[in-house]
């Protein structure tokens, strides 16, 4: 009983340096009828809720199924060709960008979700085709066309450069490796004046031409990145559904024990790695194309950090889950503009909140929750495993 | 030049190695890289102008200047303690037994929501710390101003007080054990997340004080002064090898010195070039750091 104010109170105490005496005091009112409210809806019945959204979406799942399911895309697809029809300017462009997003997170969710190994420096990649493109084209004069593959191929060379020495350590270890090499990219774009223009970027980006024509209407671009985003999507759902899927699957569960099953796990993780920057790099070719305009600021640590939580929140590893999740985070806070300030607020509260009741994400699959936890002993006692077994090279059992 | 960039180099290192003690002990105890560790350095900085203004306008500044200071330190470390703790138990308790990915991306959410946080509540402007302790010396060409060796010092005095609490106390040695096996630590008697509680409460304690130390230092702090900070410390931690604490002072010194020569006969634009460039050399080349045991997968 106690608790229940304490737990408030503990919160005003800590929140009053920033947030003053009234905004403290009126953060300890909300959570004292939260806490009100938890202690007759019972926590039990919020994870059951949580759980009843699974269950919807399982069931949703099943009668999707049932119906053809070629014959329900192809009605998405029908819906979002004619979607620009229906749109004005601004809604196009916004719809652009989440097809850019849509791209990136499906790269990185090759990495994250298929292959488990986590990168943070993702944007790097994408700023790798943005850049080659820009350069290419205001210094050479090559074509969106040739450009599309050359960037894929630049940024699946630097994928294949970092991956090559660092996929070999822990998982964490990527991350952070990643992640410097992300600040590393974004202070070179910065700082190397002569080449890049500094923190002015590169202005006067051709614009792709196909037989004589011209794109320079936003729908032009949302034809575009919308094949582009379906042919990804359809890579993506064959490469998971393939041989190569199978392997990096089996080294998410596993890794050692992928490997004594044959499977050359260096090889399977490089080319998850170079694979999803490729990716990247293309959707950079097309960011650089659709602004005509790159700088290093829409390169930063963050622009990672929001495609990793698109992936995450959407449902790692599940390609649907992944498209709801760009949807969603690029979409939500263009129709909440006055939500804009608490943003990132929120995303940083939905992270931990996710990742603490639904781990699989908003569309996961029931296969990945029984990953994400384990309820099997001897699972739990793989998990339970500290640095320390891995440091002594000891065996628990 | 060398003397200059020697002492500027042992200034920001010393408080490198502050910041890394506390991502060493956590890694060391769950394995997790604590991302939040770099606001909560942050949250010491900030907490530190706050309480020194309230100090201010209270008149205690002005009529008792140390007494201020020190009473501004022990607040602000005791309230950055408090959040670590009370993060420990929202964000990474419930995820104890998760797979490894879970809590580091929840140790990113906090991160982004405790910059937004204090960004909202404080604005995105950079704050003033208000310059004390002004005034110093030379030797040969360099200054050293008084802030430096009061920066120096105190970091050293709280590592060595560090140092002797992990190796002579009842609770510093339960921390060792939990390190080296949760489940036997716990067999034997020690309330393992009571000592997880420890760690966080010490690391944020420590991470604070480097927090406000650069704070005066610098004179400007903003919100996310945290992310590059935490990122440098996590080098420095693995740089002297990931869960050892000698290891973590020695990297967060190693890497000062390198950010402060290379800046000073390089470039100072790539000055956090340096600092990555090394952490991804250190983690290709050595990945159990200078002072850490070696590390093996484990079947």
């Amino acid at each position: 009983m106690l608790s229940y104010i304490l737990i408030p109170a503990w919160f005003v105490l800590l929140t009053l340096p920033f947030l003053g005496i009234s905004g403290s005091l009126k953060l300890g009112a909300v959570l004292l009828v939260c806490s009100v409210l938890v202690r007759v809806v019972r926590t039990q019945y919020i994870a059951s809720l949580l759980n009843l959204w699974g269950m919807r979406i399982e069931s949703f799942k099943n009668r999707a199924n049932k119906i053809d399911s070629r014959l329900s895309l192809g009605v998405i697809l029908l819906i979002l060709i004619l979607l620009p029809f229906s749109l004005n300017r601004y809604s196009i462009d916004i719809a652009i960008i989440a097809g850019i997003y849509i791209v990136l997170a499906l790269g990185l969710n090759i990495v994250v979700g298929l292959a488990g190994l986590l990168a943070l420096g993702y944007i790097a990649f994408y700023a790798v085709g943005a850049y080659a493109f820009a350069l290419l084209s205001t210094h050479y004069h090559v074509s969106f066309w040739t450009a599309l593959p050359i960037g894929g191929l630049l940024a699946g060379v630097f994928g294949l450069l970092l991956g090559a020495p660092t996929l070999r350590l822990r998982g964490d270890y990527l991350a952070i490796v990643t992640l410097g090499f992300g600040e590393i990219t974004r202070i070179i774009l910065n700082n190397w004046d002569t080449l890049t223009g500094g923190p002015n970027g590169v202005m006067d980006i051709g614009r792709p031409e196909i037989f004589g024509y011209r794109f320079n209407t936003p729908a032009a671009f949302y034809y575009l990145i919308l094949i582009m985003a379906v042919i990804t999507a359809i890579v993506v759902k064959r490469l998971n559904e393939s041989r190569i899927g199978r392997a990096w699957v089996a080294i998410r569960e596993d890794e050692v024990a992928a490997e004594a099953m044959g499977i050359d796990t260096t090889k399977m993780k490089l080319l998850a790695f170079s694979l999803g920057a490729a990716i990247a790099g293309v959707a950079g070719v097309f960011y650089a194309a659709k602004m005509s305009f790159v700088s290093p600021e829409s390169f930063t640590f963050l622009e990672s950090i929001i495609i990793l939580c698109m992936v995450v929140i959407g449902g790692i590893g599940s390609i649907p889950g992944v498209i709801l999740g760009a949807v969603v985070l690029i979409v939500l806070p263009e129709t909440l503009r006055e939500l804009q300030d608490y943003r990132m607020l929120v995303f940083g509260a939905s992270m931990v909140i996710m990742m603490i009741f639904r781990p699989q994400g908003l569309l996961g699959s029931s296969a990945r929750r029984m990953e994400l936890e384990p309820v099997d002993e001897r699972a739990l006692e793989h998990e339970d495993e500290s640095l320390y077994d891995i440091k002594k090279g000891e065996r628990l059992e | 030049m060398f003397l200059q960039q020697l002492i500027n180099g042992l200034t920001v290192g010393s408080v490198y190695a502050l910041i890394a003690l506390g991502y060493t002990m956590v890694y060391g105890i769950l394995g997790l890289i604590n991302f939040a560790h770099g606001e909560i350095y942050m949250i010491g900085a900030y907490l530190g102008v706050i309480f020194f203004g309230i100090f201010t306008v209270m008149g205690l500044t002005a009529s008792n200047l140390p007494l201020s200071i020190i009473l501004t330190f022990i607040l602000s470390v005791v309230y950055s303690s408090a959040y670590g703790y009370t993060i420990e138990k929202i964000a990474y308790r419930p995820l104890r037994h998760a797979p490894r990915l879970s809590p580091l991306i929840t140790a990113l959410g906090v991160s982004i929501f405790l910059q937004n946080y204090v960004m909202l509540s404080q604005g995105a402007k950079d704050k003033v710390f208000p310059s004390i302790l002004s005034g110093g010396f030379t030797i040969g060409n360099a200054t050293v101003s008084n802030l430096q060796i009061f920066i120096m010092m105190t970091s050293v005095v709280l590592m060595i007080i560090l140092n002797l609490f992990i190796t002579r106390t009842k609770l510093g040695t339960a921390m060792r054990a939990t390190a080296q096996d949760k489940k036997m630590a716990s067999l034997l008697g020690i309330n393992v997340d009571k000592v997880i509680s420890a760690t966080f409460i010490i690391g944020s304690g420590l991470a604070a004080a480097g927090g406000m130390m650069i704070a005066m230092h610098y004179g400007l702090i903003n919100f996310y002064m945290g992310y590059v900070a935490g990122l440098k410390a996590f080098t420095a931690a693995v740089l002297g090898g990931i869960g050892s604490i000698r290891g973590a002072m020695l990297g967060g010194i190693v890497l000062g010195l390198v950010e402060s020569f290379g800046a000073g006969y390089i470039s100072s634009e790539y000055k956090d070039v340096f600092a990555f460039g090394i952490l991804i050399l250190v983690l290709v080349f050595k990945p159990s750091g200078l002072l850490g045991e070696n590390l093996q997968e484990k079947v």
